[in-house]
């Protein structure tokens, strides 16, 4: 049997894996690596900045489905990736981390550009490793891909010290199957007794409603959803990143629930007596006061994650495992129903949309984002990737852009990451290269990742990016005008001219300010063969309607004033 | 109401720790934690007691069932078991008290286990309540330092707490515990 060095049995590992493309940045303790790298078919993306090495990745595993590998050197290359991480974390996204660390003499010795990683990234990782040996190198990274992908997705990191990079062992790759030392305990958390309860629920309902999260998206139950639905007749809400797992403009979809979501989703989940979560947690985003939430409802839960049952809202039926074999046993074991009293309820109340006013608003006073973000999706025909920031532009992408596929919206939902977007795009592209991506992003959280404008002009790929520049940090000035008298303390926020800081990088940029010229902006740049960047100079104090406070009742939404409109 | 959980878990280095930084993260409140080796190579045994008024015991099983290093996790607190506390206490007693510690020590079956001029040690083994008494009688003679390791707990009868597929041992680390994970601290 050959001898190799840890370096390339990390790339002999990562090609079995499938893997074909990583996001890095070299640094000392990772060097080994990156010398065998050269040998292997891995095409090396090199970032600007580590966090963009793990949003990349992110964005790669969301927009393919399979582990995306970001690759650091040790001490701040590390330190960099930890809010990619926990962003990963929140989103139950397969990725796996590669970071250096200094040799296993020095560690402890507080070496050149050492960090217990291990350490640091613990609460945020799904499970980490610190390779000490080189011959259990081939195995750990068997296991981490293992573990990434399998159950409840999520990050995995191994650290490997310089010496066991430059080390040398006999190769050979392992196929016995991998058994985890915990595996037989979550199989003890799938009780399948409860299937005929939850039909019985079903059949007995007046008023059902589903609550479609992202675990419908990481299983792959997109038809399953669809068939249970449209076989029981049961309208469907959605999670922020449930977007995407059950078509937007199917006559069973409310649209999405929560803190920005209809007032006539909320009050379906208020006034319900069955929900059927699937694949979702009850984050406080969504619920609102725990204390009045769905208050008459009996609740299933289908649940992958034995820790999401009753942490939040206490369930009466937790259907534990993988939602797509849930639905595959429930659906057959559910009649056909009708729900009509419910319907009539339900589009009498949807008659009252104030999302959909503002679409046919006049805006003498400025651009509206609103407007902005359904012009996209009339352009785009709803088929495009799009990959959003964090903040009020997000929240209108949420509401304006309708999807109706799967993975179509990338989006850091649970840890509100800004800076997210950009990054996320690229890996997004790299994963789905003959699709159309578009960047929706504020000016605020733009500018915290730009750099990465350098990674999209080396790379030569074609993303398109949208900034809404409202001059504020807009989502924290709407908090402050609603429960801070309006006092807008720093998030009023300079910005470079945009045009000018993509235009350095060799990327064209646009810049406009009414609705009129929005259309012509975003085919001219639709049809461009490379990056471009469009600045859309936005009404500066729009907020994002309606609203639900936080820790307010679900059915106390802020809703817009009725404006009289110009004739 | 109080929970006792046993666990089997991996025997590396880090293991307590990432069970440490669970309760943490979640804000579990725990009572006590006792981690000790067991019968079977590379597995040591947690006995975790807590308040499941505070903290829910279902919520707290099922997260340590996430780590991948928890072999096994069992509430026994609905189960007839056997639980033991161990305790040092050095008390302060001259030569003419010392009679009047040992009898007390004789009823509570505990030892004497060190005598100085001015101080014994006495080492009592047994559930909780019974050293709270025994510590209750020596605190007016002046208690001048105790320590206890915490509970200790085994169900009765022949149903074991074992590993009984050694599976994980041999999972990918060549002897089940070469990777060394996080820290430097052994369980």
């Amino acid at each position: 049997m050959s001898k190799l060095a840890g370096a390339q049995i990390l790339w002999e590992c990562l090609v079995r894996e499938g893997v074909d493309v990583v996001f890095g940045y070299p640094g000392g303790a990772i060097l080994p690596s990156y010398d065998a790298m050269l040998q292997y078919p891995i095409h090396h993306v090199l970032v600007r900045h580590e966090q963009g090495a793990t949003h990349m990745a992110d964005g790669y595993a969301r927009a393919s489905g399979r582990v995306g590998v970001c690759v650091g050197t040790s001490g701040p290359g590390a330190t960099n990736m930890v809010t990619g991480l926990a962003t990963a974390m929140m989103d139950s996204v397969p990725i796996v981390a590669i970071t250096g660390q200094v040799g296993t003499k020095v560690i402890g010795s507080d070496a050149f550009q050492e960090t217990d990683v291990t350490g640091v990234t613990l609460p945020v990782t799904k499970h980490n490793y610190l390779v000490t040996h080189v011959q259990d190198l081939a195995e750990t990274i068997r296991e981490a891909f293992y573990i990434a992908r399998h159950g409840r997705p999520g990050p995995v990191l191994i650290d490997i010290p310089k010496d066991v990079q430059l080390a040398q062992t006999e190769f050979e790759y392992p196929t016995e199957p991998i058994h985890l030392p915990n595996e037989r305990l979550l199989e003890k958390y799938v009780p399948q007794e409860y299937f005929a309860r939850a039909a019985e629920l079903i059949a007995n309902a007046q008023r059902p409603l589903i609550l479609a999260g992202h675990g419908i998206l990481l299983s792959g139950a997109m038809d399953e959803v669809l068939e249970f639905a449209e076989k029981t007749n049961i309208p469907v809400a959605l999670t922020l990143l449930g977007i995407g797992s059950f078509p937007a403009e199917h006559p069973l979809c409310l649209g999405m629930m929560g803190m920005h979501g209809g007032v006539y989703v909320n009050e379906a989940i208020q006034n319900a007596d069955l929900l059927l979560a699937m694949g979702m947690r009850f984050d406080d985003r969504v619920t609102g006061n725990l204390k009045t939430y769905s208050p008459n409802s009996k609740k299933i839960h289908f649940e992958i994650d034995p820790t999401e049952i009753n942490k939040n809202v206490k369930v009466d039926v937790p259907l534990l495992g993988d939602v797509k074999q849930s639905l595959q046993k429930l659906t057959p074991m559910v009649e056909p129903k009708r729900h009509d009293a419910w319907w009539q309820h339900l589009q009498r109340a949807m008659q009252e949309d104030p999302i959909r006013d503002v679409l046919d608003w006049e805006s003498p006073d400025g651009l509206m984002s609103e407007h902005v973000v359904h012009d996209l999706w009339t352009a785009t025909e709803g088929e495009a990737i799009v990959v959003t920031d964090v903040g009020q532009h997000q929240m209108w992408e949420a509401q304006y852009y309708l999807h109706n596929k799967p993975y179509t919206l990338i989006t850091s939902g649970g840890l509100g990451t800004m800076g997210y977007a950009l990054p996320a795009a690229i890996g997004a592209k790299f994963a789905q290269p003959d699709k159309e991506v578009w960047v929706i992003a504020g000016d605020g959280g733009f500018q915290m990742t730009m750099a990465e404008l350098a990674t999209v002009a080396q790379e030569k790929i074609k993303i398109n990016i949208a900034i809404l520049n409202n001059g504020y940090l807009g989502m924290v000035r709407q908090w402050q005008e609603f429960f801070y008298d309006a006092r807008y303390a720093a998030t009023p926020i300079f910005s470079p001219e945009f045009t000018k800081i993509a235009g350095a990088y060799g990327i064209p940029g646009y810049v406009v300010d009414n609705r009129a010229d929005v259309q012509a902006v975003l085919d001219k740049v639709r049809s461009s063969p490379g990056p471009a960047l469009i600045e859309f100079r936005v009404k500066m104090e729009d907020a994002v309607y309606p609203m639900v406070p936080a820790g307010a009742n679900l059915h106390d939404m802020i809703k817009r004033e009725k404006i009289a409109q110009p004739v | 109401m109080k929970h006792t959980l046993v666990a089997l878990v991996q025997d590396k280095p880090g293991v307590l720790n990432r069970v440490a930084s669970l309760f943490r993260r979640r804000a579990f409140n725990i009572e006590s934690l006792t981690v000790g080796h067991t019968d079977q190579p590379h597995v040591s045994r947690m006995t975790i007691v807590l308040d499941s008024d505070n903290t829910s015991a279902h919520l707290v099983e099922a997260n340590l069932a996430k780590l991948v290093n928890v072999i096994d996790i069992q509430d026994v607190t609905n189960q007839e078991t056997i639980s033991r506390d161990l305790a040092l206490i050095k008390v302060r007693v001259d030569a003419a008290g010392r009679a009047e510690i040992a009898q007390l020590a004789e009823i509570f079956r505990a030892k004497i286990v060190d005598v100085a001029n001015d101080s014994v040690v006495v080492e009592v083994t047994g559930d909780e309540d019974k050293i709270d008494g025994l510590v209750e009688l020596l605190r007016p003679k002046g208690i001048l330092e105790m320590v206890r390791t915490g509970r200790i707990a085994m169900v009765r009868g022949n149903q074991a707490r074992k590993s009984t597929n050694g599976h994980y041992n041999g999972n990918g680390n060549g002897n089940g515990h070469v990777t060394r994970e996080v820290g430097a601290s052994s369980v």
